[in-house]
């Protein structure tokens, strides 16, 4: 049985914990003192010691990410936080702004010093409301009590932070569309090398940063390397936002180290499947990442225990589907978001997510041909590794795991004549 | 001109907080859509020239980005998310009746150009769902009949309070303030319309439950500070044990809402 943890969590229930001096009390901004006292070298050190890997999807070690910083260019260091969530089924930096916006502001502070940045930047999602207000009103009384600006508490540091909101492209989550769209261009991804720690936002060096991640950052300053690694595993230690949705009686975010059990966070924390029925799919780390089944409830919820069950621990969003759902038609439903959010630069995505959108919707409304299954695998062939970012692999991901584990079901469809799930509860879109 | 002279001092405002001009495009585009509704074609112009870039290019990003608009938009936006959680719980029936009762496709608006209904994808709030938004402030987990209500109610020019509106969560009472906001340059001006009354609305909430009040003296007492609550709870942490099924003591006491049954967000600070 592995325990929740309450660590980015740890003021969630307090729901004064936005306001600056709630925040204070209950020991808010207290790492920036500690982080003063070290040189910046020993705070990247520090997070390189203590294996923190990102938060956003890929769980690159962000000290590592941090020490690839180009030095003596010239030019500032930029930390730009990448809020701009997006993911289908992730929705932990959202809630975190929400409910402990200054969680975010500490860490921004702590990793610019780290890194020698003195204009920090938070491309956030225009379409999240709420937690952009929240976030807001955080760093305008950050500033009011001295903790931006210049000079932060004696230490002699300058910080300034910037909240930028997107304007609606799930692509902006990928780092170098984010920078492109904060530079006012089209949220393009561009090709690697150069990476961003080298040549990012105006060309200078770098380091794009999910929310959690650098909420994570202060909790490691405090506490030290020892403490966050006596949660999670060797390579993927510390704590973990996990958002559970779909067919489970209690959607929500939970907070595990890694490495719990997928049973624990679904049957246990999320409290188990819906009106009693059977669990047939689910994703680790949202759409992106390959759909596992019931058979894999046991795989360890960290970057190697997930990869290890053929998928990928992405964002940790869970989306939990029953036996009623229509694996063609999750599969046609997260197509049409991959053929929407294609930025439209590279071919293969650009066109291959609107053939297997068309390809799914006949499937789905009776016309399939015995072909289309092969078809789709050859298009998702052609997709995978052949664009510049995710994206594109990205939109193979539930496609080629759903033909792996529910190849039947693609074939009923063509053979019935139609989806076989009666009273669908869902009218398919128009194609 | 589409952009007042005073709102070009505010964007130059915008502009100086970049270290280059264009990075200020998308915000000074949100402000187009506050005074316009819409990038107009003559508000492109403008804001080509203030950035000194080309239209084509203004055009490009313009076009780019789903929340700029190239035809204006109701004072009341009505995005519905339609990705998969979504889905499963109902979205599309819940987009369908509402462009079925304002009689557009959808994305359009309504003969008034009150409301404005599309749908959108994944809006990171999948816990909620089905979620709509008006003017991007979430209505969560509500049933089509619920949010035919909500949709009567912006007919009549009246905004229901938002889901988490006791948390703090309010909705700008029109897309023209909304946008001005999102250009980061805070509370619109007076010229955009009053703002949103009251922190409370006294409104009947629609929608699941707000977070739950705590207890002031089970915070003062019981409740470790985070530092050592987090540090104790790592690997032993034997206070909370987890609870088999969800628990009914997250329900909102005493609140009036439409749908009693649900469950709000879980609550890592409150003895899960």
């Amino acid at each position: 049985m592995t325990d929740q943890v309450k660590v980015l969590t740890s003021r969630w229930g307090d729901r004064q914990a936005y306001d600056i001096d709630r925040f204070t009390e209950l020991d808010g901004y207290a790492s920036l003192d500690a982080a003063f006292e070290r040189s910046p070298e020993d705070l990247v050190q520090l997070v390189k010691d203590s294996g923190l890997r990102g938060r956003g999807g890929a769980g690159f070690p962000t000290g590592m990410k941090w020490g690839f910083l180009a030095k003596g260019t010239g030019k500032p260091t930029y930390l730009v936080v990448n809020a701009d969530e997006s993911e289908p089924g992730t929705f932990k930096d959202m809630e975190l702004l929400e409910r402990d916006p200054h969680a975010l502001v500490e860490g921004v502070i702590v990793s610019s010093y780290a890194i020698g940045c003195r204009n920090a930047f938070i491309y956030l999602r225009g379409e999240c409301g709420w937690p952009g207000r929240r976030l807001q009103g955080a760093i305008d009384a950050a500033y009011d009590e001295g903790l931006l600006g210049r000079d932060i508490k004696g230490s002699g540091f300058d910080l300034d932070v910037i909240l930028h909101r997107g304007a609606g492209a799930y692509i902006c989550g990928e780092e170098t569309a984010l920078l492109s769209s904060l530079e006012g261009q089209r949220g393009q991804p561009k090709l690697r090398p150069p990476f961003p720690a080298v040549e990012g936002l105006y060309r200078a060096p770098t380091t794009v940063n999910n929310v959690e991640t650098i909420a994570t950052v202060p909790w490691i300053v405090r506490k030290g390397v020892d403490w966050f690694r006596s949660m999670g595993t060797d390579k993927s230690p510390g704590p973990k936002l996990f958002s559970v949705s779909g067919d489970v009686i209690s959607p929500g975010n939970y907070e595990f180290p890694l490495g719990v059990p997928a049973r624990e966070v679904i049957m246990g924390a999320a409290g188990g499947m819906r009106d009693g029925k059977a669990l047939k799919a689910w994703t680790p780390g949202g759409s992106s990442t390959p759909m596992l089944t019931a058979d894999h409830l046991d795989t360890p919820m960290d970057f190697e225990g997930i990869a290890g069950a053929g998928s990928l621990l992405g964002t940790a969003a869970v989306m939990v589907f029953s036996e009623d759902v229509c694996i063609v038609r999750a599969c046609l439903n997260f197509t049409e978001f991959y053929a929407h959010e294609s930025c439209g630069k590279c071919t293969p995505c650009r066109e291959g997510t609107d053939w297997m959108r068309k390809i799914l919707g006949r499937l789905e409304s009776g016309q399939g041909r015995t072909e289309d299954m092969d078809t789709l695998k050859d298009i998702c062939d052609s997709i995978f590794g052949r664009s510049f970012c995710a994206l594109g692999d990205g939109a193979t991901s539930p496609i080629v795991s759903a033909l792996k584990f529910f190849r039947d079901e693609f074939d009923e469809h063509v053979s019935g004549g139609g989806c076989p799930f009666p009273g669908a509860r869902v009218a398919v879109g128009a194609h | 001109m589409p952009l007042s002279d005073q709102t070009l001092t505010r964007a130059e405002e915008l502009i100086a907080r970049y270290p280059q001009r264009r990075s200020a495009l998308l915000p000074i585009l949100f402000l187009l859509q506050a005074e316009d509704g819409y990038v107009s074609p003559a508000g492109v112009a403008q804001v080509a020239q203030l950035l000194g870039v080309t239209k084509a290019e203004v055009g490009a990003v313009a076009t780019f980005y789903t929340m700029f608009r190239r035809r204006p938009v109701g004072k009341y936006l009505v995005s519905v998310c339609k990705t998969l959680p979504c889905q499963l719980r109902g979205s599309r029936e819940i987009s369908a009746a509402m462009a079925e009762r304002l009689d557009v496709p959808l994305g359009g608006t309504d003969e008034s150009g009150m409301v404005t209904v599309e749908e959108v994808e994944c809006l990171a709030a999948c816990d909620g769902a089905p979620v709509v938004q008006v003017n991007t402030e979430n209505y969560e987990r509500l049933t089509t009949e619920e949010v035919m209500e909500l949709l009567e109610a912006l007919l009549r020019d009246e905004v229901p309070p938002p889901t988490f509106a006791a948390d703090g969560s309010v909705t700008e009472p029109s897309t023209a303030r909304l946008h001005w906001r999102l250009a980061g340059l805070g509370d619109p001006p007076a010229s955009l319309g009053a703002p949103a009354s009251g922190a409370e609305p006294a409104g009947q909430r629609i929608g699941r439950e707000p977070s739950p009040p705590e207890p002031t003296e089970q915070r003062e007492a019981g409740e470790p500070q985070p530092a050592e609550g987090a540090g104790a709870a790592a690997p032993e942490a034997p206070t909370d044990p987890e609870p088999e099924a969800p628990e009914a003591a997250h329900q909102a006491p005493g609140d009036e809402g439409p749908a009693p049954e649900r469950e709000p967000r879980p609550q890592a600070g409150e003895g899960r």
